[in-house]
């Protein structure tokens, strides 16, 4: 036990040196880099030179990035034990696509406005199409294959997605805004929007992170968990809650973005191995780095314009996707 | 389909197909004159004759020559690219998933028009050339990563799903960086749409259709054949890996070329082989019922998505909302037949 204590004291460390270096780095760097004089005054509410104003406008989209990558990273650990499934992304299985039709439906056809509201109409969105991919994918012969899975929620995303464009096309005054918001951005974020968030976050990271016993016995085979004493069906359940409240959270406050809950739990695994009650925390703290990098990188790239966070992680999570679907055989699912 | 003895099959069958394949062709000239008679207003045939021979002063010359036939033209066109292009690939692959829109041949294709008109400011017939290019490579790309246990399995249509996204997000960024754009040129990146369809645009097409199309028509036994297996095929004096090149290449182009000039109509490539297998009694005739297939749909596709539906919409927004349950029916079905997929 003591020899496998050390890897995982490591892990911690190095995962929270990383998103405390990633804070860092999206507090100070983007279309202007600011030094550490101008980064402590715009946090300390004295904005009185250009560097600190855009300090603190950094400031709620690097907590909105970091709460996001989190909520995501942990939904993507949970959906891959839940569907013991490697390719499982809130992205590719279309759950976020469906929380986002949800959003701009509630937007274009019954004026609601409101962070509160928005979070209410992801989340249902998401527990639909979850629900809805899950039955599709794991009918039949073999049950919830990768690639039945995958094209399942392709298949729903691109219905969606239409769907959407169906939706938003004619409504030339609300257009503009939920077509950046459509491709997954952290750009427009503010403090007000952000804190009636937290509850739910809060609430999901609590369900998903008390259900990593659950999610343990899962690994083992369905039979073998129920010997053991589980309640499978109610773990399940609880544990695709909290997965799902928090894609919708994400979903609703930044738009539909992929491959963060692909990526962050192959590579905690890697780390840590296959225990859930480690796997879990991990994820979240290596998704809020992923996510918040993401940004980071998606604001140097295009300066001075901004690339949005949502590109950015496709294009980097997808290589690795390709990578996973090679090699099949990953740690322990 | 191993060849019978009996004499008696195949002019029992030959009916069959032909007139299947008159009957979508019908289908296909009564589409394309719909759409060119009708719109808002519409035009008796007699006028539509007069305004396309360019009779002085005839009513509705300018929506009819201007608007309407390239509009049309270009969808036929493409229409038939697709179809030929992903039934092509789906026999080869022997899998209806693998089709060029799936797999991300269409991505490819679409990510480089895009970037060719944004950042090289091509145009014409070099924008088609930089998207084939760019199929070719996508395809030789997804051949060697899924290489390891060959064949079109689940890894192949995993591989290029991956390879799909990541291009998506290519041409986001592509467009993002093209501000000066408008919405409707956006779209058709991003969904497939002939809004604003010139003939010069569809001049390309029929190039590659003529090209292209004859090269899979010349390969079009040799792929019948290849479909009993590749000992068979060899035994026969048929090369597989040769039959495989051309019909790549062949497909490729088909499908790189339509996506640059219309962008990747969702799920045409998709639709078509299925929906043809479905129409015709045996696998003969599939190819050019397949591209008949996917010229109705597209110009179906259009007109619905331009006058039957309470806003207009771009033609790959109407392919996709039909194209994914499709799909999602292909599953289900595999779920209730027991099949592995």
């Amino acid at each position: 036990m003591q020899a496998q204590h050390v890897p995982r004291l490591y892990g911690f460390t190095a995962l929270l040196a990383l998103l405390g270096l990633t804070a860092v780095l999206s507090l100070t760097l983007g279309a202007r880099s600011v030094p550490w004089a101008e980064v402590w005054a715009g946090m300390t509410g004295q904005i009185d030179s250009i560097g600190a104003a855009a300090v603190a406008v950094r400031l709620p989209r690097t907590g909105l990035a970091l709460l996001a990558g989190a909520a995501l990273g942990l939904a993507g650990a949970v959906m891959q034990g839940i569907s013991r499934n490697p390719l499982a992304d809130p992205g590719i299985l279309g759950v976020n696509a469906g929380a986002a039709l949800f959003v701009v439906i509630g937007i274009a056809w019954f004026n609601i406005s409101g962070a509160q509201s928005f979070l209410w109409l992801g989340i249902a969105g998401a527990a639909l199409t979850a629900v809805f991919v899950y039955l599709i994918g794991a009918g039949g012969q073999g049950g919830a294959t990768p690639l039945k899975l995958t094209l399942a929620g392709t298949a729903t995303s691109v219905a969606v997605s239409a769907f959407i464009i169906a939706v938003v096309l004619p409504r030339n005054d609300i257009a503009g805004s939920v077509q950046s918001w459509q491709v997954g951005g952290v750009g427009g974020a503010r403090f007000d929007t952000l804190l009636p968030a937290l509850p739910f976050a809060a609430v999901g990271l609590l369900l998903c992170l008390a259900s990593a016993r659950v999610l343990n016995a899962l690994a083992l085979g369905e039979e073998l968990a129920t010997g053991l004493g589980q309640s499978v069906a109610l773990g399940r359940l609880m544990a695709a809650a909290g997965a799902v409240i928090l894609c919708g959270t994400a979903t609703a406050l930044c738009g539909p973005i992929g491959f963060v809950g692909l990526v962050v739990p192959h590579l905690c695994r890697m780390i840590a191995g296959v225990d859930y009650r480690l796997v879990l925390p991990l994820s979240a703290l290596a998704g809020a780095s992923m996510l918040g990098l993401s940004d980071v990188l998606g604001r140097l790239i295009a300066r001075p314009n901004e690339l949005d966070v949502g590109i950015v992680t496709a294009f980097v999570g997808a290589p690795f996707f390709i990578w996973t679907a090679r090699s099949f055989r990953m740690r322990g699912l | 389909m191993i060849a019978l003895p009996f004499a008696t099959l195949p002019p029992l069958r030959r009916p069959g197909v032909r007139l299947v394949l008159s009957l979508l062709a019908a289908l296909t000239f009564g589409a394309f004159a719909l759409t060119l008679s009708c719109g808002r207003g519409c035009l008796s045939p007699e006028q539509v004759l007069l305004a396309l021979t360019g009779a002085p002063g005839a009513e509705g010359a300018f929506v009819v020559a201007e608007l309407r036939l390239p509009r049309s033209v270009l969808g036929l066109l493409a229409g038939v690219s697709f179809g030929l292009g992903g039934v092509a690939f789906q026999t080869m692959l022997r899998n209806p998933l693998a089709s060029p829109d799936i797999i991300g041949i269409s991505a490819s294709a679409g990510a480089a028009a895009v970037f060719a008109i944004v950042i090289l400011s091509l145009d014409g017939w070099l924008v088609s050339l930089v998207a084939v290019a760019a199929g070719l490579g996508v395809a030789v790309l997804i051949w060697a990563l899924s290489a390891r246990g060959g064949g079109a399995g689940a890894r192949l249509i995993l591989i290029g799903i991956g390879v799909s996204a990541m291009l998506d997000s290519v041409t986001a960024y592509l467009l993002l960086e093209a501000p000066a754009w408008d919405r409707a040129e956006a779209m058709r990146w991003l969904t497939g749409s002939l809004n604003g369809a010139q003939l010069t645009q569809a001049l390309p097409v029929a190039g590659s259709l003529l090209l292209f199309g004859g090269l899979l028509a010349c390969t079009a036994r040799n792929l019948e054949v290849l479909r009993l297996g590749d000992d068979t095929a060899e035994a026969l004096g048929v090369n597989p890996d040769r039959t495989r090149l051309r019909v790549t290449l062949a497909a490729v182009g088909l499908v790189a070329i339509a996506t640059a000039a219309t962008g990747p109509i969702a799920f045409v490539a998709f639709l078509s082989g299925p929906i043809a297998a479905r129409l015709l009694p045996g696998s003969k005739g599939l190819l050019w019922a397949a591209g008949l297939v996917g010229a109705v749909l597209v110009i179906v596709g259009d007109f619905i998505g331009q006058f039957l539906l309470p806003a207009r919409l771009p033609v790959g927004v109407v392919t996709g909302a039909v194209g994914a349950p499709f799909l999602l029916y292909l599953i289900i079905r595999v779920n209730k037949n027991g099949g592995a997929l």
